[in-house]
């Protein structure tokens, strides 16, 4: 089969399904933030995609957007972690239950 | 006759599936380094996918700034933190299993969501000039103020981690 628009949407959705279930499933907050990755990475697949499939290019402008906007998160997000670490010593969500009753 | 692009459709697409699921769960490594290489390696297909798509500086920008500098920051991050415990530890079970539900249940959800629908019939006529070429007039004619609030953004992110990271805030 010729690969058209919906190939490369049902490859984005389960890419953002496989997303999803590293951050429910996994206790590492790197590989919970590298699951976030993946889901926006999904999403911008699904852009490029439709960019092509209508001639519109609008949908890469947004992907560049969201490429560097993607950037500047992981960059407060991982100094996030790096203080988070340095109080509690872990990267683990299991520990950090401040928030528990 | 299946086309050579066609082809490379298929083998791109599974190779960005296979790594995606071993980034998030690897049967032989918890370790975190393993699986921000299969996230490079995901990254990487995933720019494949983009040149066949035609959207080749946005291929370029995913493997300068992802697959460089955000896993770099990644793995420096990892690196310097020195992270060990997560490979003693077991998957929890029940987190896998119902995170493994609720991914299912995403992904029949989109996947039979894009099967029943028919798109809109595409425009006709291709573009005249060059991909890129069209992509760097369209981003600095009709969206140059989004493109400065995000050059600001940037600012206020480097900013943002460097104050954040400090050790005394005083």
């Amino acid at each position: 089969m010729i690969p058209g628009l919906h190939h490369y949407l049902i490859v984005s959705a389960l890419l953002f399904s496989l997303g999803l279930l590293g951050v429910v499933a996994r206790r590492n907050l790197f590989v919970v933030y590298m699951g976030l990755e993946l889901m926006l990475n999904a999403a911008n697949l699904a852009l490029v995609a439709f960019s092509r499939f209508h001639n519109n290019l609008n949908g890469q402008v947004m992907v560049f957007f969201i490429i560097t906007v993607a950037a500047a998160e992981v960059a407060v997000g991982l100094a996030l972690l790096v203080a988070l670490y340095r109080k509690r010593q872990t990267a683990d969500v299991e520990d950090l239950t401040t928030l528990k009753l | 006759m299946p086309q050579f692009t066609d082809l490379l459709f298929y083998a791109l697409a599974g190779l960005t599936l296979l790594f995606g699921f071993l980034t998030v769960l690897n049967p032989l490594s918890r370790s975190p380094v393993t699986s921000a290489m299969f996230l490079v390696l995901t990254i990487l297909s995933m720019a494949g996918l983009f040149v066949l798509l035609h959207a080749f500086f946005l291929a370029a920008v995913q493997i300068l700034v992802y697959a460089g500098a955000v896993m770099v920051v990644f793995l420096f991050v990892i690196m310097l933190l020195d992270l060990k415990e997560d490979e003693r530890r077991h998957f929890n079970q029940v987190a896998v299993g119902l995170g493994g539900l609720s991914a299912l249940a995403i992904a029949g959800t989109l996947v039979a969501a894009v099967v029943k629908t028919v798109p809109a019939a595409a425009p006709a006529g291709r573009l005249a000039e060059g991909e890129t070429k069209a992509l760097g007039r369209l981003l600095f004619e009709s969206h140059i103020l989004p493109f400065e609030i995000l050059s600001l953004l940037l600012l206020v992110a480097t900013v943002g981690a460097i104050l954040i990271t400090k050790k005394d805030l005083r």
